[in-house]
């Protein structure tokens, strides 16, 4: 960038071009959005294939509501009342701030619990698709342990939606994370936004949405671009 | 942001027609239902219930603990804030913000939404062109980041709030809507409508949009969660409800400086009362997207 243009995006109250502050906060932004996906994968896909392959049962059941309260629960209230409980009950984590891996895990679950139900519903229902194919009629009709044929023939064919999408809830959580960030004291970029709202600093505002999105933009076309890559059968084509 | 993916069994054309027809009030989940509509009430006598007045407090009465614990009295049930308002008021006026912000979010993202994406798609060509380029752009931006950027910029109010809301999640309308109206736009009975000589504006209101309608519906009782959930987040971040107001959000940012002191009302209360209205309307939407467009599976 020009030194003009890295001065006219300046921030009010820093009184440093925003696109610096944007990139000092990235890291700690990635990585509390990394663990958080990390989470997300742990707990949804596992207890999506399990919802998938005993439908109607028990496990299904209690994914569901598993989801339900994930989609319904605001992110900052599970984060306060993650913080009751483990800060100021039991005194097991520290309520805020960022350094070691114990600041982490709060945030990260209050963050991922959302996406996991998200991945979990998402799991469940491609699944559900694949299990209803021909070639996994076939492999049962071959005499293979059930076992293997979830593990090796759907779960593989099952993964990939889960993966495009999160591929792009990365990114969202990334810029989701204004909240949980909020509540935690995390320094990162959800963070920064929070403090142009309060301090009215709006180049920081305008430059923490342009960025979020400019980041959301690259990602789908890089997923699009991969999926051509992963799929032959699509071709990018005018 | 994420779809509810969950598997429908697409029911033959004849069943699904069927039941349709067959929505009776038995079938309706009765539970969240009957908390949508409590809350609902609660709402709209918020007056006649709350015992105190919402917006002002005794500030010798601070930090009172619900009435079952030592130090609590059954004259605030549920305790009392940092300035001594009582918490019982304050969550049922709350639930009048919360029911009208929502309702009317929804109904503002809808008919901006249905509008557009019946205009874009029956008139294809240029109008389609535009009207689908703003929606990809308006896509890209973090629906939760563009509206705490609008809320920063136009400043706090509960009825600014409705049209953020409302301009934030018009997108997922117009998208949904446009492709319907693809499709029916080849049917016999559009087709027979231009043969008799039907103004666009009157086939696109007589004849398209009855038949999206169903779908709208759909989409607006999904997309109460999200939109409590968006509101109950500006407030809690400042740029939502103002202050004296009592809005959820607004009670949990205020009981944040509480909980580490271990005053644990001023976050549980609030936050089970954004969960059931939440839960129930995402359990109602369910509901309705099974009983009514067994279709609208990527949502």
């Amino acid at each position: 960038m020009e030194p003009g243009a890295r001065r006219s995006c300046q921030s009010f109250y820093y009184q440093t071009p925003v696109i610096d502050l944007y990139l000092s906060r990235l890291p700690n932004s990635l990585m509390l959005a990394g663990v958080a996906m990390v989470f997300s994968l742990l707990i949804g896909i596992p207890s999506g294939i399990l919802a998938a392959v005993r439908v109607g049962r028990f496990w299904d059941s209690a994914g569901k509501v598993f989801a339900l309260l994930g989609l319904s629960l605001p992110s900052f209230w599970v984060g306060l009342v993650l913080i009751l409980l483990f800060s100021v009950y039991l005194h097991w984590l520290p309520s805020s701030g960022a350094g070691t891996p114990l600041h982490l895990i709060m945030p990260a679950f209050a963050l991922g619990w959302y996406f996991a139900a998200a991945h979990m519903r998402l799991t469940r229902s491609s699944m559900l698709d694949v299990l209803g194919s021909e070639y996994i009629k076939l492999a049962r009709l071959k005499g293979l342990p059930e076992a293997l044929v979830i593990a090796k023939h759907a779960f593989k064919n099952a993964l990939i939606p889960v993966l495009t999408l999160a591929g792009i809830n990365l990114v969202i959580m990334v810029n989701v994370a204004v909240v949980v960030e909020t509540v935690f004291a995390w320094p990162g970029i959800g963070r920064l936004l929070y403090e142009g709202i309060t301090f009215r600093d709006f180049p920081v505002v305008q430059g923490v949405v342009l960025l979020g999105g400019a980041m959301i933009v690259v990602v789908n076309l890089a997923i699009d671009i991969l999926y051509a890559v992963i799929d032959p059968r699509i071709r990018l084509e005018r | 942001m994420s779809a509810p993916a969950d598997v429908i069994t697409l029911p033959s054309p004849q069943s699904r027609s069927a039941r349709r027809r067959a929505i009776r009030l038995g079938d309706i989940p009765i539970v969240p239902a009957a908390i949508l509509i409590i809350i609902a009430l609660v709402a709209i006598f918020a007056d006649q219930l709350a015992p105190h007045d919402p917006e002002v407090g005794k500030l010798t009465a601070r930090f009172k603990p619900p009435f079952w614990q030592s130090g609590g009295s059954t004259q605030y049930l549920l305790g009392t804030d940092q300035l001594g308002r009582d918490v019982l008021s304050r969550l049922i006026f709350g639930a009048r913000v919360s029911m009208v912000v929502g309702i009317m979010a929804v109904i503002v993202a809808g008919v901006l939404g249905t509008a557009l994406g019946i205009l874009s798609g029956y008139l294809r060509g240029w109008v389609d062109q535009v009207i689908m380029r703003i929606t990809d752009t308006w896509l890209a931006l973090p629906a939760l980041t563009f509206a705490i950027f609008l809320a920063a910029i136009v400043g706090p109010s509960m009825w600014n709030i409705v049209i953020i809301l409302g301009v934030t999640y018009w997108t997922r309308y117009a998208r949904v809507i446009r492709g319907e109206v693809l499709s029916l736009r080849e049917r016999e009975f559009v087709q027979l409508a231009i043969v008799a000589g039907c103004s666009k504006w009157t086939i696109m209101t007589r004849h398209i949009l009855p038949n999206v309608i169903n779908s709208a519906t759909v989409l607006g009782s999904l997309m109460l969660g999200v939109v409590i959930i968006t509101e109950a987040t500006l407030s809690f971040l400042g740029v939502g409800v103002p202050p004296p107001q009592p809005a959820w959000g607004l009670m949990l940012s205020d009981g944040k400086q509480g909980l580490m002191v271990g005053y644990w009302w001023l976050t549980v209360f609030p936050g089970c009362c954004i969960m059931l209205m939440v839960l129930s309307a995402n359990l109602l939407g369910d509901w309705l997207r099974v009983k009514l467009d067994p279709q609208l599976r990527q949502l």
